[in-house]
């Protein structure tokens, strides 16, 4: 468990952020820029002095301002890529990763550095100096160089943000191999919700230097706290499920999520592995009746269990398919149309190509 | 060579060079240390001890020998100490005007170094703790290497002006041939003796030879520097 309760004033901003989430896991710190995120990360490193309060990292104390508790960074054993990867110049790409190895002193060595090199795809990059790499290759360099401080805890403050797309494909796959080959809790920093998608299990939003909520993601896709962070068509519900059965040829795959089924396109995914989907409420569709002759693969029967105001003339309505929630954005007049309340029986058909499959081993 | 240059030209090219690159060997040190001072320690008093360090390049180098004669003299305060406790002489000695030559080009050296620590990312010293590098390892490892451009730079600056220093070494350590009677003070000399034209545009050729090479060999060696750092 991650335990934070930090208060930090610096000029006009404060943040004032208390939340606790479950280790090991990718806790996402998710908001807007100027919301706090990266004060918020430079005190869980220790680089920056809470004015009160307390870190906590399972059992160990980082901060306790009560106590007069302050490791400093040196000896928390965090590791912290920077958005600016910030390797060292005089340093080849050798010593930039040899260099918190070396340091790391008496702890445990749980992560080798061959082991870092073959799994970031560095062996090319060793003898090179940092002005001799991409933006992508740096960003590489410098996780590995953090891996091998052998952390307790890894902070990454948007690690993508200073890459362009093509580049950002060099490194969200490694985080992704680091996530589920690690057993170390990570806390990413980012603000775009597609990266949070795609490594967290945790959310936790922050808003003007609050804690606006705080959960797992696929719960959190349902608050509207988040969804007033989001842009309109990034709102849907998230779901967690396991691959019962894959379609090679289709290029589908059938996930078992809560006690429903749901048929996804999926590719190079194995019966049993975990996947989260989102469905993007302005994709999903709603009947009161069963519907036949549509090309739809999902109808998933459930009960209307809220309807929210949405913006514009449209609707945001929940629907419990036994267990998991979708959302549906429809407009009001449909709403009207349908004479939609909650406790009605309502079918959600959801395109399997609309949906987004992504392998996730956690 | 010994065409161009008789015993007395070679006697001063070589103090020359052994004032200057003791002098550099002596305030480097403390230069860094200073440097480093005025960039990132904030105390009070720091203005004064700013402009302190700056005196030397605005007094006439002759109130600086004067002064240095006053305080390590066999009879000043600390000249005396010295004298008495260690049999340490500094007046009229090699390493007197070594001390002369490296308070007077002390200032240069400092700025050099200041401006290279200011331009020291302090985010890659923050990357450093994060790996676990103690306040004096982070300065070692990370720091210092990053300054190497600038402490290059206000070395090469300091041993050749030291090569020219004249009024503190005259004033605090005299002109003893073959002492310290170093390029500048061996160039006076000739100048004031009848027959001394032609040794004197000698010497005068070869502290222009030896600046050129001076100021060459700086702007070399740090470019090879600067490219080591992808700057």
């Amino acid at each position: 468990m991650l335990r934070v309760s930090v208060l930090k004033r610096r000029g006009e901003f404060t943040l004032a952020a208390t939340f606790s989430a479950p280790t090991p896991g990718v806790i996402a710190l998710f908001g807007r820029s100027g919301s706090g995120k990266t004060t918020l990360i430079e005190m869980l490193a220790g680089l920056l002095p809470p004015d009160e309060g307390e870190v906590q990292l399972d059992d160990t104390v980082l901060t306790d301002t009560r106590r007069g508790v302050a490791v400093p960074p040196e000896r928390r054993r965090i590791g912290y890529l920077f958005q600016d990867a910030r390797l060292f110049p005089h340093l080849t790409v050798t010593g930039n990763l040899r260099y918190g190895e070396k340091r790391a002193g008496a702890a445990v060595h749980y992560v080798r550095f061959e082991e870092v090199v073959e799994l970031l795809g560095l062996a090319a990059l060793l003898a090179r100096r940092p002005h001799e790499l991409s933006g992508g290759e740096r960003q590489r360099v410098a996780l590995g160089r953090a891996l091998l401080c052998q952390p307790q805890l890894l902070l990454l403050d948007e690690p993508l943000a200073s890459l362009d797309v093509a580049r950002r494909e060099e490194v969200l796959p490694y985080l992704e191999t680091l996530r589920d080959w690690l057993s170390i809790p990570m806390v990413y920093v980012s603000h775009q919700f597609e990266e949070v998608l795609q490594l967290a299990t945790y959310l936790v939003l922050l808003e003007a230097g609050q804690v606006r909520a705080a959960g797992p993601v696929d719960e959190m896709s349902l608050r509207a706290e988040l969804r007033s962070n989001l842009a309109p068509d990034l709102v849907g519900s998230v779901l967690d499920g396991r691959v019962t059965a894959v379609d090679a040829d289709g290029g589908t795959a059938d996930l078992s999520i809560g006690s429903g089924k749901l048929q996804v396109s999926l590719r190079g995914a194995a019966v049993g592995a975990r996947v989260r989907v989102q469905l993007l409420a302005r994709d999903v569709i709603l009947a009161t009746q069963p519907i036949q002759g549509l090309s739809v693969r999902n109808a998933l029967l459930g009960t209307v269990a809220e309807i929210a105001a949405d913006e514009f003339a449209s609707v945001l309505v929940k629907v419990d398919v036994g267990g998991p929630i979708v959302l549906a954005r429809i407009t009001a007049g449909a709403r009207q149309a349908l004479r939609l309340a909650p406790g009605d029986a309502v079918w959600a058909l959801v395109k399997a190509v609309s949906t987004r499959g992504r392998a996730f081993r956690l | 060579m010994t065409a161009l240059l008789g015993p007395a030209e070679l006697d001063a090219l070589r103090l020359s060079l052994e004032v200057a690159g003791r002098s550099v060997a002596f305030s480097l040190p403390p230069a860094v240390l200073t440097a480093w001072i005025l960039t990132r320690a904030r105390f009070p008093g720091r203005t004064l001890f700013d402009a302190f360090v700056h005196l030397p390049l605005v007094l006439p180098p002759v109130a600086v020998g004067y002064a240095l004669l006053l305080l390590l003299g066999t009879r000043g305060a600390l000249g005396g100490w010295l004298h008495r406790h260690f049999g340490i002489q500094l007046p009229f000695t090699t390493a007197g005007a070594a001390l002369a030559t490296a308070v007077m080009t002390f200032p240069l050296m400092v700025r050099a170094i200041r401006l290279s620590l200011e331009n020291v990312d302090r985010g890659l010293e923050a990357a450093a703790r994060t790996l676990g590098a103690a306040p004096l390892d982070r300065f070692l490892s990370i720091t210092l290497p990053l300054m190497l451009p600038g402490i290059l730079a206000g070395a090469v600056t300091a041993f050749a002006a030291g090569l020219g220093e004249f009024g503190a070494v005259i004033t605090f350590a005299a002109n003893i041939p073959g002492v310290t009677r170093t390029l500048p003070l061996a160039l006076y000399t000739a100048m004031q003796s009848p027959d001394g034209d032609a040794l004197a545009l000698r010497l005068a050729l070869l502290s222009f030879a030896l600046g050129l090479t001076g100021l060459l060999g700086a702007e070399l060696l740090a470019r090879r520097v600067r490219r080591r750092l992808g700057r």
